[in-house]
């Protein structure tokens, strides 16, 4: 029987959150009858240890580094290699920097489809199919493949990690692979952080072309910092010049995913929704009841903004 | 240098959520009345990077290909307007409905037949099925190495530095030419087409390649050969759990939201 290798990221040593998602979505495999879950990392046998306990069956290791994000040719390398010995015929593994490029590289190199950053894996008569967002989250595809393996990319916090069980155990073995690494990586950094990064904030406020007024995100400015929060904006208020672009939303613009979005007068076209749909709770304040955001919020108040967003921040002043 | 840019037309992302329909039996988006299709939003950026690489060499030849029904001569005329020199187009029924995979072959196809190229650019990814594989895809088949997600970039001869966007970070890389590079949104502004470029690219040649042009066999096209077949396209139940705020007064709806949340203890 045939099984599932994830590509198990890590960070300084310690396994990536999104290993952990990757594991738990394979043993769920394996509980439909998907054989043994197998494990690529990149270092020492402490992270080969940590990967057993979160449910790998077995873990290949290969050098530090060769996973990082940059080294999808070292990494597809030991990845075909690792699939080889683990007899695995689905690959999982993060849309992170690294699965974003090592996924079709490795595909296009069997023969084989990758499907990318999905949500949902369910496994029928041995055959993966799978469940990916399009159409800027308008629509949803479900995928199968042609090809023998199948590979995909899971969309991050889609899948909660097990807890570790320390009774679990199975080989931690090294992997040997060369592959050439034709794109030389001169330097990584990290973001610098300037404030609140949007993309890390708990909470977001977000304007867009309804405020009719570039003035009003001074307003939203204000609630968001009240909040600890990062003021966001659709393409629609950017396009006009109404706030900067690297504070931009969506397709174009930045990913959030923050415990709070509050979409001030958004109607939420998917252009939009596709950099903010991961938000935990989100707040449509809109004069238009039929306007999406309002039917994907938690909570909306129908009604002019000018009206609410100084309103809002009096009352949450006089919460504290 | 030669480059070969990318482009596809896609049904327009601004698109109301209201306005947008899937044919379930067909697996097909529906097009959404009077919202013409338009440039993927990443590709003019692909473009201008094309520009700005010839720009600083001097010299050297932009071809645009796109893969699609007719009206995807609209992305290319956009990329000539901008001042890219010449266009092809792949047409071909047998090019309806094929997945990102099929595409990546028959643009492999198209850019070995063009010729002579150095660098082939294009968006990071389509905003329509948004997979992203293409750029990977295109250089494995043509035997170079692929750079994603760039957002600044310069070629020294034939070494191209370029500087990437990771998910946390940003990355310097360096890759011999010739290669694939897909570019980030954060790479800049994309210049917009000027009157005389408008009317300069009416006059530029835009070839029509069919599946057999590119010497494509029939298994390797249509949607019956997808890589990655399509099992079923359809629109997602949002359960509305919306709970409108209600109120007497503005004051009296926010003082209520503002107790919701700190109850949530979202604030």
């Amino acid at each position: 029987m045939p099984g599932t290798l994830i590509i198990a990221e890590s960070s300084g040593g310690a396994a990536a959150p999104v290993a952990l998602e990757l594991l738990a979505a394979a043993r769920a495999l394996a509980e439909q009858g998907g054989g043994a879950v197998s494990a690529l990392a990149a270092g020492d046998a402490a992270l080969g240890r940590t990967l057993i306990e979160h449910g790998a069956d077995a873990v290949y290791l290969t050098p530090a580094g060769s996973l990082d994000a940059g080294f999808a040719e070292t990494a597809a390398a030991a990845a075909l290699a690792t699939r080889e010995a683990a007899d695995a015929d689905i690959v999982l593994m993060g849309q992170t920097s690294l699965g974003r490029d090592l996924a079709p590289l490795m595909a296009f190199r069997l023969g084989t489809a990758a499907a990318m950053d999905c949500m949902a894996l369910t496994l029928a008569d041995g055959r993966l199919r799978a469940t990916r967002s399009c159409y800027g989250g308008n629509a949803n595809a479900e995928v199968t493949w042609r090809g023998e393996t199948q590979i995909a990319t899971l969309k991050l916090k889609a899948w909660d990690a097990l807890a570790p069980d320390a009774g679990r155990d199975g080989p931690v073995t090294a992997i040997e692979a060369t592959g050439e690494q034709r794109v030389r990586v001169i330097a990584t950094e990290a973001a610098e952080a300037s404030g609140v990064r949007l993309e890390d904030a708990d909470v977001v406020v977000s304007g867009g072309r309804g405020l009719g007024d570039p003035a009003a995100f001074g307003a939203l400015e204000e609630l968001a910092r009240m909040l600890g929060g990062a003021t966001g904006a659709s393409r629609a208020a950017c396009d006009l010049g109404w706030y900067p672009p690297s504070q931009q939303v969506g397709l174009t613009g930045k990913t959030v995913t923050p415990n709070l979005y509050i979409a001030v007068a958004i109607s939420g076209a998917s252009q939009h929704m596709a950099g903010m749909s991961g938000s935990k709770n989100i707040v449509a304040i809109n004069r238009d009841p039929d306007a999406n955001m309002v039917q994907v919020a938690r909570f909306a108040v129908v009604e002019d903004y000018k009206k609410i967003v100084p309103a809002l921040i009096e009352a949450i002043k006089k919460l504290d | 240098m030669n480059i070969v840019v990318c482009v596809k037309q896609i049904p327009d992302p601004e698109t109301p959520a209201s306005q947008f329909a899937v044919d379930e039996a067909a697996k097909r988006v529906i097009p959404a009345q009077g919202i013409a299709p338009v440039v993927n939003p990443y590709d003019p950026q692909a473009t201008e990077a094309a520009l700005r690489l010839k720009d600083a060499a001097g010299e050297g030849r932009i071809t645009v290909v796109s893969l699609g029904a007719d009206s995807a001569r609209d992305a290319i005329k956009h990329a000539l307007a901008m001042g890219a020199d010449e266009g092809v187009l792949l047409s071909d029924p047998a090019f309806e409905n094929i997945d990102s995979f099929q595409t990546a072959v028959a643009l492999a196809k198209a850019i070995e037949k063009i010729g002579d190229c150095d660098l082939v650019l294009m968006g990071r990814a389509a905003a329509d099925w948004d997979m992203g594989v293409a750029p990977q895809g295109v250089a494995e088949l043509l035997g170079v190495p692929a750079v994603t997600i760039a957002k600044s970039m310069t070629a020294d001869g034939s070494t191209l530095t370029v500087e990437r966007v990771l998910d946390d970070g940003f990355q310097m890389v360096e890759v011999d030419l010739p290669a694939v590079v897909s570019i980030s949104n954060e790479f800049g502004e994309p210049r917009y087409p000027q009157l005389r470029q408008i009317m300069l690219a009416a006059k530029k040649t835009v070839q029509v390649w069919s599946a057999e042009d590119l010497g494509l066999e029939a298994g390797e096209t249509g949607e019956a050969n997808r890589w990655l077949p399509l099992e079923a396209l359809y629109i997602p139940t949002v359960e509305s759990n919306v709970e409108i705020i209600e109120g007497d007064s503005p004051e009296e709806q926010a003082h209520t939201l503002a107790l919701k949340l700190r109850e949530a203890k979202l604030i």
